[in-house]
């Protein structure tokens, strides 16, 4: 078992979107926790809410979002009762996230030292003689070739992969413990990719810092993260270490996830769709397991009840009525 | 089934939005009022009775009756047609031609682009005023002639919400996709892009509108165009003016009044097509 | 006639240079006044057998998407020939292709369905436009092989009324797929048909590619950055790396024993499912400009982990290692 204290442990998060088409059920339940200095992996297919889940945990829903219950705790500090400049003061320095699509998520028309500046400067007590040597500093700390002269980039000179770069500098400009990554390679080269990936990672590893990264493919997350929430329709379905997840994937959805998955040694034939499509989050009849509908082991109790989670030994949980 | 999501979503457009709603409100009502406005008016707006001269406001004449006594309720029910006439057939005209004008610009480029952006440069250089006055005397005083100033003076924003449009979808993939169906050039820029640089240039064309009345009616006021004694607000609020410090009010106020209402209604009927046909109003 | 003995599509020393817009000085500088050209496709050899199916694979940037456009004739390219079923195609320009025979049997998925779909458009609005202007299909004719269409991709008929924003990405996808087989095209190209789909949407498009091919006996050339996905549909791969071909050969050899670093490179940069990927190669720095390339020195030099002196001295070019298997490279790995 893993005795550690979790660096941030939600539990029993619910969040609901209110629009025109009625209340969307976005998040339902949702338990986990990040370790200090471990990557997490959470993964799904788009519209799972991933990233709702992230932007609840640090505070930037969108207005027509609501927080519907359970706790965020992070360093000992419930996120979701946070005072707005709590959660500002959180995001800025202890808890940071990069996006995909670096180039929008930066200022088109400031140079991008200037914007590692802005940051150091708002969240640092760093004296501003010395704001451009730790800007150039940041940059150097992700490999940015010449960090002098790109010190005064702007983003559209640079390439989707230095931008991101950029991006990862900006966050980690001021060591924060925890990084989220939504789909921080997405849109980028598989080359660019796996080197972005293995900087995450060792910077990671030399701050002990913790990661989530949230992704949709699988294959990103085995290879880079210790342990994988798996998440289904605002669900979470399955959690276990990444060794143990895939060898002996026990939600039926992730098994069908890692069958659809191509990779190395698999052919056309053996690729296999996962029926049916996510329910639509805005109905008042979801059931109780919103994989129900798709799965091909679903008794009619799969609906009804509410879902048992089972720990399936050690640190492996499924939310499943009958698992693999 | 499309139709529906499309009225469900206009109606929704107007439930949320009082304002817009009253606009259309306001527009249906002047649409009326320029189609049936001979039979709706109370009196013949061109008769004269020299016994009821410069009377104020009463039950038989609401809004009071003019220097020659002429009810100004009809003669301004009347005047809608002419003003809304003028106003719409020089947006329709400014609007063809700016949009075939624009779109061979943005989808073209090069040559074409330049000289289509430089002609607009030029035209808005002048005060568009001043341009559609010195159009109207050079051509001739004529109510055909107020129409090609404010189609001229307002053929810029056309052009340049077309160029603008096209622009940014030549390089769509759904255009490359149209290549492939066996469109020529022509074909793509007349079925592919047109029907989607439609929805802005309705915005335009409803902001347009008020503008384009105002214009009509201000040449008249100065005196081009639209001549006594036929019932226009511009000449209306114009023949009005001098009675104003005589205390005579109503003559031009309330053909004023009307000017400024159409023109109102049209600025807002522009802001709420703007929701209705924003795609990110749309879920 | 057509001669059936020529491979279905020959593309043979291929290039598009773009001119790029100098940067605009008023006085025009009397010295060193010659355009900079962007070699986005340099110098490219290709076929296509009847009924084969061609990877071709590159990242962003390589000149992928250029030759595409020159192969479906949507661009003229600025030297070189390409020949289809034995005639010459290269040469006609692509402002007039649309009114040519071969127009309707060479047809195109594309990467995006929601931007290759015309928002104003239905389903059946899409498929119809091709089938009415190449196939002069019209009345019960055209919306009875629509709906035969419809059914060959497996959309429900009561979508075809639907405008693009109503349908969901995957059945977007079929949208386009069904546009470009309405024809029954000779030679199909895909360029990352799957790369804007949910990995459970992917594998069912995949299988609906393959069925096609099978079905209406059409060529491939299927692009994408993710050899795992080409390699499912492939018999054979092309790598492209700065507008060149490095590497060419049957899926399964290149695929399990890349003979070019850069091939090398690319595959252990996929992530794979195994976890840590054992002896990852990575690549350093930028690619070089394709701008004004050096045509002295091979463009992989610089980020390529093999690179020596010889490599900034002369340019490789393709060369035969094993039957079908090319590389251009000075220093192949070994087979």
């Amino acid at each position: 078992m893993d005795t550690r204290v979790p660096l941030l442990s939600v539990e029993s998060l619910g969040v609901e979107f209110r629009t025109r088409g009625g209340i969307v059920h976005a998040l339902e339940d949702i338990s986990f926790s990040v370790g200090k200095g471990e990557t997490v992996g959470i993964v799904g297919e788009s519209g799972s809410g991933q990233s709702v889940l992230f932007y609840a945990v640090l505070g930037i829903l969108d207005a027509a979002g609501r927080i519907t219950g359970g706790r965020a705790v992070f360093g000992g500090l419930d996120l979701v009762r946070a005072s707005a400049p709590e959660l500002e003061e959180i995001r800025g320095r202890e808890a940071a996230m990069i996006f995909q699509n670096p180039r929008v998520a930066l200022n088109p028309i400031r140079k991008v030292g200037h914007q590692i500046e802005d940051v150091l400067a708002r969240h640092t007590s760093t004296p501003s003689a010395d704001l451009r040597r730790r800007a150039i500093e940041a940059l150097a700390s992700v490999r940015i070739p010449d960090p002098e002269r790109r010190y005064h980039a702007y983003p559209f000179e640079l390439s989707g992969g230095l931008c991101q770069r950029i991006m990862i500098a900006i966050a980690l400009a001021c060591t924060p413990s925890l990084l989220v990554a939504d789909e921080p390679t997405t849109g980028l080269d598989v080359t660019t990719q796996a080197a972005v990936m293995d900087l995450i990672g060792e910077l990671a590893r030399q701050r002990n810092m913790a990661t989530v990264l949230i992704t949709h493919d699988l294959g990103l997350a085995a290879e880079h993260c210790d342990r994988i929430v798996v998440m289904h329709a605002g669900h979470v379905v399955e959690t276990a270490p990444t060794a143990e997840l895939f060898a002996h994937p026990r939600h039926p959805y992730t098994a069908r996830l890692i069958a659809t998955t191509p990779h190395a040694g698999s052919d056309l034939r053996s690729l296999a769709a996962i029926p049916g499509y996510l329910p639509d989050l805005r109905r008042s009849d979801l059931p109780a397991c919103r994989f129900s509908e798709r799965c091909e082991r679903a008794e009619p109790a799969c609906g009804e009840r509410p879902l048992a989670r089972l720990d399936a030994g050690g640190v492996h949980s499924v939310a499943c009525r009958s698992p693999l | 089934m499309t139709e529906l999501a499309g009225l469900r979503h206009v109606r929704y457009v107007l439930a949320d939005n009082p304002v817009t709603a009253g606009a259309f409100a306001l527009f249906g009502f002047f649409v009326l009022l320029a189609l049936f406005g001979p039979w709706l008016a109370p009196f013949d707006p061109l008769a004269t009775s020299p016994d009821k001269v410069l009377q104020p406001p009463s039950a038989a004449h609401w809004f009071g009756t003019d220097q020659l006594g002429r009810d100004i309720l009809s003669r301004v029910i009347v005047a809608t047609g002419l003003d809304f006439g003028m106003a719409l057939a020089a947006v329709l005209l400014s609007f063809g031609l700016g949009c075939a004008l624009g779109a061979c610009a943005g989808y073209y480029g090069g040559w074409i682009d330049r000289s289509v952006s430089r002609l607009a440069d030029t035209i808005m250089a002048f005060p568009l005023f001043v341009l559609a006055m010195a159009i109207v005397a050079a051509l001739g005083n004529s109510v055909e002639n107020i129409i090609y100033a404010t189609a001229i003076i307002n053929l810029p924003f056309y052009i340049r919400v077309a160029r603008s449009e096209v622009n940014v979808r030549r390089n769509a993939g759904f255009v490359e996709a149209a290549r492939l169906s066996g469109n020529t050039e022509a074909r793509i820029l007349a079925f592919h892009l047109f029907p989607n640089i439609l929805p802005p240039v309705m915005v335009q064309i409803s902001l347009n509108m008020g503008w384009a009345i105002l214009n009509a009616a201000g040449l008249s006021f100065i005196g081009l165009g639209v001549r006594p004694p036929q019932p226009e607000w511009g000449i209306m609020v114009a023949e009005g003016a001098s009675y104003m410090i005589s205390g005579e009010w109503w003559v031009s106020f309330f053909p004023g009044m009307v000017l400024m209402l159409a023109v109102f209604c049209f600025n807002l009927l522009g802001d709420g097509l703007r929701d209705m046909i924003d795609p990110r109003r749309r879920t | 006639m057509i001669d059936d003995t020529q491979p279905l599509l020959q593309v043979e020393q291929v290039r598009k240079l773009f001119p790029l817009k100098t940067a605009g000085s008023l006085v025009p500088l009397r010295a060193a006044r010659r355009t900079a050209l962007l070699h986005a496709v340099d110098g490219v050899d290709l076929s296509i057998g009847r009924g084969e199916s061609v990877g071709l694979v590159g990242e962003s940037g390589c000149g992928k998407s250029t030759l595409v456009r020159l192969i479906t004739r949507t661009l003229d390219p600025t030297e070189g020939s390409i020949r289809f079923r034995g005639e010459d195609i290269g040469g006609i320009p692509a402002s007039r292709f649309a009114r040519v025979p071969q127009r309707k049997l060479i047809q195109m998925v594309f990467q995006d369905p929601t931007d290759s779909l015309n928002p104003r458009y239905t389903a059946r609005d899409t498929i119809a436009e091709p089938l009415r202007l190449l196939g002069n299909l019209s009345g019960t004719a055209l919306s009875d092989r629509i709906e035969a269409i419809a059914a060959l991709v497996q959309m429900p008929r009561e979508l075809l009324g639907r405008f693009p924003h109503q349908l969901s990405g995957g059945q977007k996808a079929r949208v386009g797929i069904a546009r470009a087989v309405a024809l029954e095209p000779s030679l199909l190209i895909l360029d990352e048909p799957t790369a804007a789909l949910d990995v459970s949407v992917q594998a069912v498009i995949l299988h609906l590619l393959a069925d096609l091919r099978e079905k209406l006996g059409m060529s491939y050339l299927f692009v994408s950055h993710d050899l795992n996905i080409v390699r499912l549909l492939c018999d054979r791969v092309m790598v492209m790396y700065l507008g060149r071909i490095v590497e060419s050969g049957p899926a399964r050899q290149v695929f399990e024993a890349p003979r070019h670093p850069y091939t090398r490179a690319l595959l252990s940069a996929i992530p794979g499912l195994g976890g840590e990927a054992s002896r990852r190669i990575r690549l350093e720095g930028d690619p070089t400009s394709p701008v004004d390339p050096d045509p002295g020195r091979c463009r992989f030099h610089g980020r390529c982990p093999k690179g020596q002196d010889a490599c900034t001295r002369s340019s490789p070019s393709l060369v035969q290692m094993a039957p079908g298997h090319a590389v251009a490279c000075h220093f192949p790995e070994s087979a």
